[in-house]
């Protein structure tokens, strides 16, 4: 076990990954020679060649299309988008073959899409966006969405087994910024299980990704008003962890969600009305939303600070449903 | 001095946490003259069964609601009209309590309060307190979502009020704009203050209620409509009855000691340790006291006295069996508050009424005490003050011959004392000289069922022996 970046551990899952399945192949632009536009997959064609790690022309829809070809005779191809943003050029080959397939046909497509995602450092429009919530809509797609070390390992891990096609969202900001222990060991991080982050007693945050933090240190704020507040990291978006949110709807009676995605259409939209179907009765205040504004990305600093919700837009948000 | 106008005779306010009452027994029927204060009805409500007398003198004009229907606090039970006055019932647009209505409620209560000569004090505050309920509790529920925040009831609120019978108009509310959140409500709950009704098994046999008189065929179709409105916490439906079985409602009573024993098991650790007691002193004792007090004060100096008293006096050395969990705090007392289980007719309910402070009564003190309290219990007399503020109980099956048995803690206290029959048992004594010898002593089995989330094995068995100890050396001087 070794303290690891959150880019190490998803590197590092990759290879491990490589070294123990042949059919496991990466494909995206600039993976190989120049080892990722982060340098996820620094090294790997040195160790596995260019015809496992493949340098693709820039082109979204060819990318895909060939994963899902190359899925669908056996393979395991791991796709990486250079940033999320860019993957709405592959849209009709996920959505239209690679999550209909199965159920078309009944051949497997067990593609993983690496989707570099999130903002923070002034990306703007095109390099900053949460795309989680177009493709947690589309019925045959998994959306996984790490918030740690270990989980980026081992939920790569998992969406690389699994025979559907998985969206593996990793937040940039995480990056280099967040580190943790990782086993060195192979382990799988099971699809659709969500984490307590933080456990309380007074209200429940849900959310995922890189505002897991912002939820964190919110939490810690309130820990000073004597208000006890539990985090759930959801870990995958699609399929979500119901039971383990109504257990900490049940237990608090008050919820926050949070997520750096935009609002109308977010996926807080369905955890919200699953929360007022399935435990209605456990509510003693309105459901919360903390999430960007309808509204592309800002450049700007200042503007992408107040367009993403910050530790203090969520405090605030908590402070209101402890005082409802 | 006749009433000039007709009086409606609602159904009082009987506790803060109570919102529904059953009409046990009519006293009159409908064209019975009745003079002012005299007892109209008979009622029971899940804390207590009680007369309700006449606001005025005059005729039963109408009676509205049958015996055996149970009706929210506010329902017209009965008009009672100026002699020779032309009677006809209010129409339903009417139904609802108006202001003169309640008026008249709470007249009746204090009338009944009146009544209760021996507590005046407490059954005084408790009607002050309890006059004002109706009002406010039948406003949260029909607000709600009115955009008001002191009234606006969250479904989790709503939920654990109606689970617990809670009126939520009575909970101290720190949300916005003082709504009542789910930890207020959750603490109200905790604090023991709705407490619906007693456990334990049943004590000494008061007298059988009369057979219920069959209602006037006259009032019943209009009485059906009257008592439309339903009580909203009303269990769901039975259906049919299946072949060869019958019904009977479910009372409030009924209703609300079921509610407090299924909560009491699922808060408490039900442990129970049992004590054989040689009661030959008690015995000897009570029998040359029962003469003297009975020619002296009129006082039957009963075996629950004796064990009463020195339980009061066993319970001061351990205060967490006189004590009660309260959130995250242990409650001990420089008091007790004695309740005592009382079956009420036809084995159909139970009560527990409470003697305040027997920590200051003596033996006399005590068993004149409970005689009156059972008494008020038996004669449907007992204010809501009366079955409140207990912190330890006695219920005494014994009557029966039972010789052991396990009562469920009334909460929010820590343990029951069960007392047991007196039997004659062939029991191993000692002589003058130190040899056993066996000899037939009265013997008597006492069991203490405890919390054990605060009171440990080891410290019931030491309370039940020191309780033994003080049993079986009682002195005639003592207490």
């Amino acid at each position: 076990m070794a303290e690891k970046t959150y880019l190490q551990a998803i590197s590092d899952g990759l290879r491990q990954e490589l070294r123990r399945d042949e059919r496991v192949f990466v494909i995206g632009e600039d993976v190989g020679v120049y080892g990722g536009a982060f340098k996820v997959t620094l090294g790997f064609q040195e160790e596995f060649g260019p015809w496992r790690i493949i340098d693709s022309p820039l082109a979204e829809t060819a990318i895909l299309g060939a994963c899902s070809g190359a899925a669908m005779m056996g393979m395991r191809p791991v796709a990486e988008m250079q940033f999320a943003d860019f993957i709405s050029c592959g849209w009709d080959h996920l959505v239209t073959v690679a999550a209909k397939q199965r159920f078309r046909a009944g051949t497997p497509v067990p593609i993983v899409v690496r989707l570099p995602s999130g903002g923070g450092f002034s990306g703007g429009p095109f390099h900053s966006q949460n795309p989680e919530s177009s493709f947690a809509h589309i019925p045959g797609l998994k959306c996984v969405c790490p918030a740690t070390p270990e989980d980026a390992k081992g939920l790569l891990v998992a969406a690389i087994e699994d025979p559907n096609p998985v969206l593996f969202f990793e937040h940039k900001h995480l990056y280099r910024r967040i580190k943790g222990e990782v086993p060195d060991e192979r382990y799988v991080t099971p699809i659709g299980k969500a984490r307590t982050h933080r456990e309380g007693e007074d209200v429940t945050v849900i959310t995922w990704g890189a505002m897991v933090y912002t939820a964190d240190e919110a939490a810690r704020q309130l820990e000073a008003d004597d208000v006890s507040v539990e985090v759930i990291d959801l870990r995958t978006v699609m399929p979500w962890d119901t039971a383990a949110v109504l257990a900490s709807v049940r237990k608090c009676s008050k919820v926050l969600v949070l997520h750096e995605d935009t609002r109308t259409g977010g996926f807080g939209g369905e955890i919200a009305a699953t929360i007022a179907e399935e435990a209605f009765e456990d509510l003693d205040a309105p459901v919360k939303r903390v999430c960007a504004p309808d509204c592309p990305a800002p450049f700007a600093p200042i503007l992408e600070k107040a367009y993403i919700p910050q530790v203090d837009d969520v405090a605030k948000g908590l402070r209101e449903l402890v005082a409802y | 001095m006749a009433t000039e106008t007709k009086i409606e005779v609602v159904m009082p306010q009987m506790g803060v946490s109570v919102s529904e009452g059953t009409v046990t027994k009519w006293l009159k029927a409908e064209g019975e003259p009745i003079a002012r204060d005299e007892a109209l009805l008979e009622i029971s409500t899940d804390k207590v069964d009680t007369e309700v007398p006449s606001p005025g003198e005059g005729v039963v004009a109408k009676i509205m609601v049958q015996e055996g229907e149970t009706v929210e606090v506010g329902v017209v039970l009965a008009v009672i009209a100026p002699e020779g006055a032309q009677v006809s019932a209010p129409g339903p647009e009417e139904l609802p309590p108006e202001p003169a209505t309640q008026e008249a409620a709470d007249e009746s209560m204090a009338a009944a309060s009146e009544g209760v000569g021996d507590v005046a004090d407490g059954a005084g505050d408790s009607s002050k307190r309890a006059t004002p309920a109706p009002a406010q509790s039948a406003s949260p529920a029909r607000s709600a979502g009115g955009g008001n925040g002191r009234t606006f009831v969250s479904p989790v609120v709503a939920r654990i009020a109606a689970e617990h019978g809670v009126d939520v108009g009575q909970v101290e509310g720190t949300g916005n704009g003082g709504r009542v959140t789910k930890k207020d409500i959750l603490a109200f709950v905790e604090s023991g203050a709705p407490a619906p009704a007693p456990p334990a098994p049943p004590a000494a046999a008061p007298p059988d209620l009369a057979p219920a008189a069959p209602a006037p065929a006259a009032a019943a179709p209009a009485a059906l409509d009257r008592a439309a409105p339903k009580p909203a916490a009303a269990p769901a439906p039975a259906g049919d009855p299946g072949a060869g079985e019958s019904f009977e409602p479910l009372t409030a009573m009924r209703r609300g000691i079921g509610e407090h024993m299924r909560r009491s098991l699922d808060t408490s650790a039900h442990v129970t340790s049992a004590i054989e007691v040689d009661m030959s002193k008690v015995v000897a004792i009570r029998g040359k006291l029962k003469k003297e007090f009975e020619a002296a004060y009129g006082v039957n100096p009963t075996y629950l006295a004796f064990i009463a008293r020195a339980t009061v006096e066993t319970l001061r050395e351990y205060p967490w069996i006189n004590g009660e969990i309260r959130g995250d705090k242990i409650v001990t007392r420089n008091y007790v508050n004695l309740g005592f289980a009382v079956e009420l007719a036809d084995g159909k309910g139970l009560i527990v009424p409470v003697v305040k402070n027997t920590e200051g009564l003596n033996l006399l003190g005590l068993a004149r005490s409970v005689a009156a309290i059972a008494q008020r219990a038996r004669d449907k007399q007992l204010t809501p003050d009366d079955v409140q503020g207990g912190t330890f109980t006695i219920t005494n099956p014994g009557g029966y011959g039972t010789f052991h048995g396990t009562p469920v803690i009334s909460q929010p206290q820590a343990g029951i004392l069960g007392t047991y029959a007196v039997v004659k048992r062939p029991w191993v004594v000692q002589d003058e000289l130190g040899q056993d010898v066996i000899a037939v002593r009265p013997l008597m089995n006492l069991t203490l069922t405890y919390d054990h989330r605060l009171v440990d094995g080891a410290l019931a068995g030491r309370f039940l022996r020191d309780l033994r100890k003080r049993l079986e050396s009682w002195g005639e001087s003592d207490y």
